[in-house]
């Protein structure tokens, strides 16, 4: 559209010199464009753009609000700080495991129900609503379902099902296990991975429904066996969309809060970025720290981004061209 | 989705310049359709009910008595009883989650309507009338998106506090508003370039104004679409926690914030948490089914069809 406005006016401005009333009228125009954006646009630089100048403006003060006295310039030493405290530099590092290992075995298993969704069969529509049923659950709630009815040591479902299954065998001394407080990790990475799980598999199965069949059926008359087949056909095909619930989930699952703070509470291990951030600044208040703390999420959660936003723009350009 | 490349090596074709396709595959039977799909069948049930155990215990859990709820094994024919969703609603102990419901409805609802009302208008600049540049305007407001909440919370908590909007619902659902509209922005707009262009250009000639434009040709086409967004707004703000926790205390506090005080164990409260969980998550299971059929468009942020 932008184009056809452009393509018309030009012959006019050509043959005449732009009068001052063509061009006033023209950048009016574009002012009537540019109006519904504004609203939203202004609304949102005042919200999140702002408010982070002000925390990159706060990572350079030492500045305990217990001892305001001592608020003083300090420099990069937040930073150091960040970068060399044990506590601060294990959430680094959990924050990064727990969003790749999430989000690739989410992905995996996603891929697997997705390629049995692709095929029909006697209750599709129940068993894909039913999978979806995770990703509906309140994030807390579900992680307090987790805690409590599933991976608690004595009563929790997990156990109660160990129990029963070693009890059908006249064995009274089932092993139990107690994730909560061995594997901690492993409980919040569990609990994640059964939330994320259906998210990934509805986008590659709308990647898969996508795929253009006539080429997979060409294949089949070749001789081709299913697994030549998704590995040349149906895995390229599915590349973007993998990149793209990779990169969605990677988003989400970098700031998860909700899971650390309700299953460990950021015990033995467990605390990511955001959740030491919390802590820092509202039990520690040690506001210059975690400025400073925040600024590094970001700058992490740039370099990721700035490869995964050409995954989005691949797919996005094209349509950009209409 | 005609926008994603198709792989199409080179070595099939010769293949497709048969017409029997259909018949051919059959009568070959390389393996047998109906037996494969029965087994892909019988994994995906399997499997769908490893994943909603979690959920179908949770509802059961709920109507079972605290003492049959904290068995080792499970005691799955228990006697059902609504005792935990009195106990939940304060018949006994005089905590009422209603305050805390009320909250997370006002924030959710009206946090909703706020981005609808600013992400419409921007959606309309971003397609059926495009800005110049508008790429760069839509990977502007994703950008915002990829900026974690920790990183802008201590200035938000400092300048709510300054300016006392601390545990005021009100301050909440501006955080909300600031927290859907970039992915707002983005479904909107998928769904508003699904308007055909030719109809837009036949109205215009027309005569149309905008009123009747986005009346008669944008909303039929578009509603569908800006429905499945609300919804999922909705259910983003419903569920998010950590803002609701730092800016909000005894008057605002909205469900997820009453959820946590459940995170340690307080003896036997098994089917109390149930019933809880229950409650509160039955608004998103609601809004997500509704939603079903523009989820995947709506959270892959327009990018699947």
């Amino acid at each position: 559209m932008t184009t056809a406005t452009a393509r018309i006016s030009r012959p006019g401005r050509n043959a005449a010199k732009p009068s001052r009333d063509a061009e006033s009228r023209e950048r009016a125009l574009a002012w009537a464009r540019r109006a519904p954006l504004l609203p939203a646009l202004v609304f949102l630089i005042l919200v999140t753009q702002l408010p982070f100048v002000v925390t990159l403006i706060i990572s350079f003060l030492n500045w305990n609000s217990l001892s305001p006295d001592k608020t003083a310039f300090a420099g990069l030493e937040n930073y150091a700080t960040v970068l060399t405290d044990p506590d601060l530099r294990q959430a680094i590092f959990t924050t990064i495991l727990l969003t790749v290992s999430v989000v690739l075995i989410s992905l995996l298993i996603g891929l697997g129900l997705a390629l049995l969704l692709d095929k029909k069969f006697i209750g599709r529509g129940l068993a894909r609503t039913l999978l979806i049923a995770p990703f509906l659950v309140v994030p807390v709630a579900a992680a307090l379902i987790w805690k409590h009815a599933l991976l608690n040591p004595t009563y929790g479902l997990i156990n109660g099902v160990l129990t029963w299954i070693w009890s059908l065998f006249g064995s009274p001394t089932a092993p139990q296990l107690d994730l909560l407080s061995q594997a901690p990790m492993m409980a919040v990475i569990l609990s994640l991975v059964w939330q994320w799980t259906p998210f990934m598999m509805l986008i590659l199965l709308a990647g898969l429904q996508s795929r253009p069949m006539d080429t997979v059926e060409a294949a089949q008359m070749d001789g081709a066996t299913p697994w030549a087949i998704f590995r040349h056909l149906t895995l390229p095909h599915l590349r973007q969309y993998l990149e793209l619930g990779g990169l969605l989930g990677a988003i989400y699952i970098v700031q998860n809060f909700d899971a650390v703070f309700t299953l460990t509470a950021g015990g033995l291990g467990t605390a990511n970025l955001p959740y030491a951030i919390y802590q820092t600044f509202y039990f520690a208040n040690e506001y210059g720290l975690a400025s400073a703390a925040g600024v590094v999420v970001v700058v992490g959660t740039i370099i990721v981004a700035t490869f995964a936003l050409r995954t989005v723009f691949s797919l996005f350009k094209k349509e950009a061209a209409r | 989705m005609s926008t994603l490349t198709p792989a199409a090596p080179s070595k099939t074709t010769p293949a497709r310049a048969t017409s029997t396709t259909g018949s051919l595959r059959r009568g070959k039977s390389r393996m047998d359709p109906t037996r494969n799909n029965t087994a892909a069948g019988i994994a995906a049930w399997l499997l769908a009910l490893l994943f909603a155990v979690p959920v179908l215990w949770m509802i059961l859990t709920s109507f079972h008595s605290e003492t049959d709820a904290a068995t080792n094994p499970p005691s799955l024919a228990a006697n059902l009883t609504l005792d935990a969703y009195r106990e939940f609603f304060g018949q006994t102990s005089g905590v009422s989650p209603w305050p805390a419901l009320i909250n997370s409805a006002t924030a959710s609802i009206l946090s909703t309507v706020l981005v609808l009302l600013l992400a419409f208008p921007a959606a309309y600049a971003l397609s059926i009338r495009p800005v110049k540049r508008w790429t760069d305007v839509m990977f502007f407001f994703l950008s915002t998106k990829m900026m974690p909440v920790v990183a802008a919370i201590l200035p938000l908590y400092l300048f709510a506090r300054t300016v006392g909007a601390l545990d005021n619902i009100w301050f909440l659902i501006l955080m909300y508003t600031s927290m859907n509209l970039p992915i707002a922005v983005w479904m909107m707009r998928s769904f508003l370039a699904e308007v055909p262009e030719e109809m837009l250009e036949a109205a215009q000639i027309d005569g149309a104004n905008l009123l009747l434009i986005l009346r008669k040709i944008i909303a039929p086409v578009a509603m569908p679409g800006i429905a499945a967004t609300a919804l999922i707004c909705f259910i983003f703000s419903w569920n998010e926690l950590l803002l609701a926790r730092v800016l909000t205390g005894v008057v605002a506090g909205t469900a997820p914030v009453f959820l946590t005080g459940f995170v340690s164990g307080q003896g036997l409260f098994l089917a109390k948490v149930c019933a809880a969980a229950v409650v509160i998550s039955l608004p998103v299971l609601f809004a997500g089914f509704a939603a079903q059929d523009k989820l995947v468009q709506g959270l892959s942020l327009g990018a699947v069809k």
